[in-house]
Order: C-alpha cells, then structure tokens, then sequence
C-alpha cells in the first residue's frame, strides 16, 4: 500500500489531467463542437478533484469545487444555456480552480477573498442562485432516451422511507481497476436497514473456479431516505464495469440503468410506455430484475474514444536509471567492439554477426526506452490556450489559439524545459504581434485575432511554429530601435532577415509602451538561449501586415546523437552527424586569405567561412604541417554553412550525451561530452555556437605527462 | 565500533591528509566520494588554468582541479602516480588532482585552529583552519570554495 504522500502525488497528477479535461470540455463547448458527453465530462472532471481534494482535506478546494460543480450540474441539467458570458467565467473559475490546485501541491492556498469572487462572479452568471430546488418531479419514461445513463430524474422526494431495491453485479473488469464491491456494498448499506440476497447461481464448481472472473451478484432491499441520486452516486466510479439497477417503491419505475441499456433489450424492464402517463403510480410492479443480459461496454461517444489503451505510471526517476544504464550499455558495447577487433579471433563470421546483432539490438532497446521517454505536446499546449486567454485579456485584444499537431511526441525533459519559452513566445505574440481590435476592424481583419501552434517532425528534429495573423515586423522600426540603444551602428545596411534577428538580442523591445506582459526587454534573447540550452534554433520569418511566425527546432532527445569522432589538436571530438553536410580534403587552391587571419574556403564557388577547431578552441596557436588537412562542412541553419578544419576522422557512431552542466557549467561552442569506447571522454561540439563565438584567443594548454 | 562511535560525536572530525606542492592540505572525509589513480583527461576549451579537463567516472563525466594551481601554488609536476580524490561538492562531482594522499586524521573540533592572519587573501579564503599534527601543518580546505566561480568559467 502506498504511503500517503504518494497517494497525494497521484492526485495532483490527476487532477491537472482532470484540469485539462475540463477545459478542453469547455472549449469545445465554446466553440459548439461539444458532443452529448461534453457537459458530463466538464462536470465529471469538477466532481472527481473534489472528490479528491476531499480526501486530502484541502477544504477551501472542496468548497470551490463544490459551487463549481454546482452551476454545471444546472448547466448540464439544461436549467443554464452556454452563453458566452457564462462560458468566459467558467474558463475563468476553471483557471482559478488550477492555480488552487498547484497552491495545494505546494502546501499553500490562494487567497479566499479571491476565491470567493471568482466564484461569486460564476455563480452571479449563473443567474445568482445556486443549485435550484428539485423540482416536482413528472415521470416521463422518456428521460430513459438519453444514449448514456446519465441523466436521471429525481425521484419524487416523499416524505419518510421508501423502499428501494438494488440489483448489483460486478464485471471482472472493474476489479482489475481495484474496486471492492465490499466498500461499494458498505457505503450503500451504510445508514439503513437492509436485506441482502447474496446470488450464486453464476459460481461455477471448485475445479473450475476462477478468481480473475466476477461471480457474485447482489439482491439489497432498504428502506431509506437517501434519494435514487445519492444512492447511484455510491456507484459513480464503477459504472461501465458492472451491472447495476435501482427501482424504487413509491412509482416502482425502474431507475434508468447506470450502463446503457443492451441494444433492444430495454424494453422488458420498462414495457411499452404508459400512455396516460401521469397518473400511474399504482400500475403493477415491473420485475425488480435489471435487464441482466451482460452489458456491453458503453458504446463510444462517437469516433473519437475507442477506449483508453492501457497504461502504468512510472515514476520519471526510473525511466532516467533505464537511460542511464543505457548508456552504459553503449558504451561498453563500444569498448566490447574496440577490444575484439584488436583481438586474434577478430575477422570470424561468427563474431562479426554477434557483434552486429548486439549493436542492432542495443539500437532497438535505446528506440524503445526513448519511446517512453516522448510524451506528446498535448498538455504542453493545452496550457497555452490559458495564455493566450490571460494575455489577450491584459492587452485588451481578442485572441484565439489554434494547435495542430499536438500528437507530436517528443523527449519529456524537452517538453518540461519547452514550457516557458513557449509561454513567452505566446504571450509576446498576443502582445506585440496582434494589432488592437480597433486597428483591425480598420483593415478589415476579423476582429479576434489567431495564433497558431503547430508541431511536426521534421528530418530527425521536431518543428514548433508560433503564428500569428497581426502585424507582421516593423522593420523600420525594429531598426531605428537598435540603433537609438546602440545594438547597431546608424550606418549599418542589414538584410531583412538580419533586422528581423535583432529582436533575438539582449536588452532589445519594441513595445513602446512596456507592458505588464511582456516588452520588459527580457524576452526574446531569454527565449533563444532557452532553446540553444536544448540543442534547438529559433527563427523568425514575417510578412508585414499578415503576421509574424517563430519557428523553434529542436532535437528529438537530449540522450543519444550519432555523432562523428575526430581529432583536432590531439583531442578527440565529436560532431552530431545531423549537422554534417560533407567533408573534402581541400587543395591548396581552394582557400584563401582575407585579412590577416582568417580564411575562406571556396567549396564549388561558395565561399565558407574557414575555421581550425583546435584554434577555435584554444587548443592550439597554429598549424603544423599535417593539421587540419581534413575540412568538415557543417551546417548551421539560419546562419549558413562553415568550413571546419580537422585532423583526422576516427569514426561514426551513436553516442550517448552526458551534460557537463551537472559538475560543471555551460561552454561556449561545446554542447557535451560524451565517453567514448576506450573509456576516455569527448567533447561534442556545437558549430553553431562555435563560429558565433568566433576565434578565442589561445588559452594557455595546460602541459599533460606524455604517454 | 570505531568508526561509529566517532561518526555519532559531532565533536570529533575526520580528515584526509593530502600533499601537493610540497605542502599539507586536508578535507573532511564526508565529502570524499572515492580516491583513485591518474587518467588522461579530456581538455576543456575557455576553461581556467587550473582545470585540466573532464574525465570519465561510471559515466559521469567529472572535472579535474589542480588543486596546487587552484590554490596559486606552483603547478602539480605530471606524472602518472598522481592521484585524483573525487569530492561531492554541493551537488556537484569534481576531482581534485594532488600528489598524494598521505593519511586519514581524526581531530577533536578543537584541534582545528583558525587560519593565522599572516595569509594571503586568497589563500585564506580557501582555507577553514589548520591542524598542527606531529610537528606538521595541515590546511583544512574550505571545498565548496575550490569550484570554479561562476566568472571564472565563463571566460
């Protein structure tokens, strides 16, 4: 049995599944594309957290999660239209609702005059009462239509006892999703005289016994005082995996089965409807036995929900052990490899099969285990709708974000890190790339501006575009900015795309007037080294008058690279594989001197710039003959290729990326290290970063004993 | 029954005894994960003198301080018997290449004295105390002010 504290982890881990069940709900309530279970679901989701949150006595979460629950019910009750306004505080409590669940998972609370108005203001929406009183009930065989359960009437609340009878029969499902009839049968029983039939006659003899199957059903006949309502709510959570019937005394109308009827087989229990409806209460009993054929799961909403697959929770530590033995694994499966092939036996078919075979294998275990690791950017981006809601609401703008791709997976640890560059990105999209609602009538652009988040593989990486539909870059702007703060110099002729670069610089802001939000001038620049600390680029491209876009690419996991070994100054390094875009062995001819130190390198009439790693580095001064003779072309996305001059190339290989953040810190032009067969450590470089930090003046080597 | 018995008495310290640049240096034996022989260690690029580079423990990729360096000292003579003790600084894993460990002290709290006035700034920044001990000076080294600082690595 788990201790407390981790059934309080699994929760809130719940619960923020739970938040963005229901705001998905709402949003497809917004946008009319809800479907009958929309509502139900909205309402399930407020109903489970606080069912939850009552366990753990978070008190003031219960209380929200309570009112809240309460308008859905009328809204779902049809008693409540979604109209806008509604919706908006809805959305608007459905925020409130996350930001008291996150203060609960840090031990705090938020504020309670705040919660009392957010929900005042729901509640003041909802037509100012709360749950109305139940309402003289009709009996309408009809309410039995509805495709789910659901909806059930309220039984007539006579006063004093009713009898009631409940007919219950487990499936072997529900026990493998831990329910006990027992806790069931005690919480129903629990306040009332009652008698119960135990039904055996599904146990089969001894030998054939099965105790993975459900045998058992149950008979209760109670009188109660509990309503129909109360005494189904017991059962809430295991619907859809047992058979279950409740008929009551006073109009002995069969209760409608919590499970969708059996496709035709509803009508023994009901017979035909009564015609003369209202007055039947004294119509004979219909039999007190549910329609007991085994029922069928309830059929899916629509295409959408074939049944949740199975999954297990795992905690993250875990999978990160796997990694990391994984490494290891590659590693000594290099080393393994090394020694053979300096070995006599090497050069025998079978040892150059088993070898080959290992390193397939080791291929498909690191495949799987990243598989575990990617996680889609569903909830990622779920979050962002948020955003786009609150800043809009700051900036006076009306916005709407659109997500495609949200099924795109990628590494965990990228997503975590993803969530506030995107937030960033997002907000400064509201902000700075949306013109006014009132600039945009002028134009003639729908009044609710777009954003649209997509993601998508793309060659080995994965591609995040933010667009918008506003403005687009000023760049003259943009240019008259950089000059005044003395980025750039007056004289300066830049490209576009060297304009639109320039918001990616520290210090830089275009918002005249800084808002809350963001134009504090600590954005964009924060934005990309985020996204450079993940092995990722970030470009910008925008059309004036039809919207900026920022495009992030990143690598698909922060594990593994296939990486190309060489030397450079007696140093062994490492290249990823996907930067490489050919290497030569130039002649003389192809190079040239500009200036006085630096070089070019003329590849088929493209002129490189030409760079010695080991100088780069500080590994050493100059070259002796026999050094970089070997040229590596390396691209470097927005920023063009460049010439890379080596000493010799080892190998190609997977390696697996070990940070140097943890014991020591960030590199200029390094992206990691990584341990090579031999047990010795590699640096893997980052060209992008390498030529943007230029060449480095020699440091001092320190001198190591000669072997 | 040692061991424990010292280890449950805040009072009682344990140290190792280290030399490097001829001179005696210690540091309490909580932060010592291991000590092991010399390896060649991969150079770091824009890195402060005294860091020779990473090197690979279990997969961890750990870097090495001349301590002797660190300290202002001359540089540790290279040689292959050097030995490198690996310490767990806050959060982090380094390994500190000295000459050699030369022995396991165990002092009173007492018996660590303060740093005398008469040394450098930099020095005695780096410095807890010392312990007289036979005749001999040791030096309590202060580790977590040994990392590199964070101007140092950005270079």
């Amino acid at each position: 049995m788990a201790g407390p504290v981790d059934l309080k982890d699994i929760f809130f881990v719940e619960a923020d599944e739970l938040l963005s069940a229901l705001e998905e709900g709402l949003r497809a309530i917004q946008t009319g594309a809800q479907e009958a279970d929309t509502v139900n679901a909205v309402f399930r989701a407020v109903h489970s957290i606080k069912g939850g949150a009552g366990a753990f006595d978070l008190k003031a979460l219960v209380g929200f999660a309570h009112r809240f629950e309460t308008v859905l019910d009328a809204l779902r009750a049809g008693q409540l239209q979604p109209e806008a306004a509604l919706l908006g505080a809805l959305l608007h409590a459905s925020d409130h609702l996350a930001d008291m669940i996150s203060a609960s998972r840090q031990g705090t609370n938020t504020d309670p005059e705040l919660d009392e108005r957010v929900i005042m203001a729901l509640e003041a929406q909802a037509g100012g009462g709360g749950h109305k009183e139940e309402e003289a009930f009709v009996f309408e065989p009809l309410a039995l239509d509805g495709p789910f359960g659901m909806e059930f009437s309220p039984m007539p609340l006579v006063s004093g006892r009713r009898s009631v009878m409940l007919t219950f029969r487990p499936h072997a499902g529900s026990f493998a999703s831990g329910h006990d009839p027992a806790l069931l049968m005690r919480d129903f029983c629990a306040e009332d005289e009652v008698e119960v039939d135990l039904d055996l006659s599904a146990l089969p003899e001894a030998g054939n016994f099965d105790p993975g199957q459900s045998y058992l059903g149950w008979t209760v006949a109670m009188q109660t005082e509990r309503s129909d309502k109360d005494l189904l709510a017991i059962f809430e959570f295991i619907e859809g995996s047992c058979d279950l019937t409740l008929v009551s005394d006073t109009s002995m109308a069969p209760a409608p089965s919590r499970d969708p009827p059996p496709p035709g087989g509803r009508s023994p229990a009901t017979a035909p409807p009564p015609v003369a409806a209202p007055s039947v209460p004294a119509s004979p009993k219909p039999p007190a036995v549910a329609p007991a054929a085994a029922v069928p799961p309830p059929p899916a909403g629509a295409a959408s929900a074939a049944g949740p697959r199975p999954t297990i929770r795992v905690d993250i530590d875990r999978v990160d052990r796997l990694v990391d033995i994984l490494g290891e694994l590659v590693i000594h499966q290099a080393m393994l490899t090394e020694a053979i092939e300096q070995s006599p036996g090497f050069g025998s078919v079978e040892v150059d099969r088993s070898l080959d075979q290992l390193r397939q294998l080791s291929r498909q275990i690191q495949e799987s285990v990243m598989a575990i690791r990617a996680q889609p950017v569903k909830p990622l981006f779920d979050r962002m709708h948020r955003i786009v809601r609150e800043a809009s609401m700051a900036a006076g703008k009306s916005a709407r974000l659109v997500t495609e791709g949200e099924g795109t997976e990628v590494d965990k640890t990228i997503i975590e890190r993803l969530a506030d560059p995107l937030t960033h990105m997002i907000r400064n999209s509201v902000d700075h790339g949306l013109e006014k609602p009132a600039r945009r009538d002028e134009i003639g652009k729908p009044n609710e501006g777009v954003i649209k988040l997509a993601a998508a593989h793309r060659s080995g990486r994965i591609v995040i575009t933010v667009q918008d539909d506003g403005a687009g870059i000023d760049r003259d702007k943009v240019r008259l900015i950089a000059i005044e703060k003395g980025l750039i110099s007056a004289t300066a002729e830049l490209s576009p795309q060297e304009i639109d670069a320039l918001l990616f610089l520290p210090g830089f802001s275009t918002a005249t007037e800084v808002s809350a939000l963001s134009g504090r001038g600590v954005g964009m620049d924060v934005v990309r080294s985020e996204i450079a600390g993940l092995g990722g680029r970030v470009g910008i491209a925008s059309v004036r008058g039809q919207g900026t876009t920022l495009t992030i690419s990143l690598p698909l996991t922060l594990a593994v690279l296939d990486g190309m070994v060489f030397e450079a100054a007696g140093q062994t390094l490492v290249l990823p594989v996907s930067t490489i875009i050919e290497t030569l062995r130039p002649e003389a001819s192809m190079r040239h001197n500009l200036g006085q130190t630096d070089s070019v390198l003329d590849v088929r009439g493209r002129c490189l710039p030409l760079i010695d790693v080991g100088m780069a580095l500080g590994f050493r001064r100059s070259l002796k003959p026999g050094e970089g003779e070997i040229v590596v072309v390396v691209e470097r996305g927005d920023e063009g290729a460049i010439a890379l001059m080596v000493d010799g190339i080892r190998d190609q290989r997977q390696v697996v990326i070990k940070g140097l953040e943890a014991n020591y810190g960030q590199i200029p032009g390094i992206a990691a290290a990584t341990v090579l067969g031999d047990g010795s450590v590699a640096l893997i470089l980052d060209p992008t970063d390498l030529a943007a930090t230029g060449p480095i003046p020699a440091r001092p080597v320190v001198s190591l004993a000669a072997e | 029954m040692r061991a424990s018995g010292f280890a449950t008495d805040p009072d009682i310290r344990e140290l190792v005894a280290f030399r490097t640049a001829g001179q005696d240096f210690c540091i309490d034996i909580l932060s010592v994960r291991e000590i092991r022989g010399w390896s060649r260690p991969a150079l770091l690029p824009h890195a402060p003198t005294y860091v020779q580079g990473v090197i690979n423990l279990r997969g961890a990729v750990v870097p090495i301080l001349d301590l002797a360096r660190r300290l202002g000292l001359e540089p540790i003579e290279d040689t292959d018997r050097n030995v490198i003790i690996v310490a767990a600084i806050q959060n982090r894993t380094v390994g500190l290449l000295v000459e050699a460990v030369t022995d396991i002290l165990t002092v009173p709290a007492s018996g660590v004295q303060p740093t005398p006035d008469l040394a450098s700034e930099t020095t005695r920044n780096m410095l807890r105390g010392v312990v007289v001990q036979d005749s001999r000076l040791i030096r309590l080294l202060d580790v977590a002010q040994l990392l590199p600082q964070a101007d140092d690595v950005a270079a």
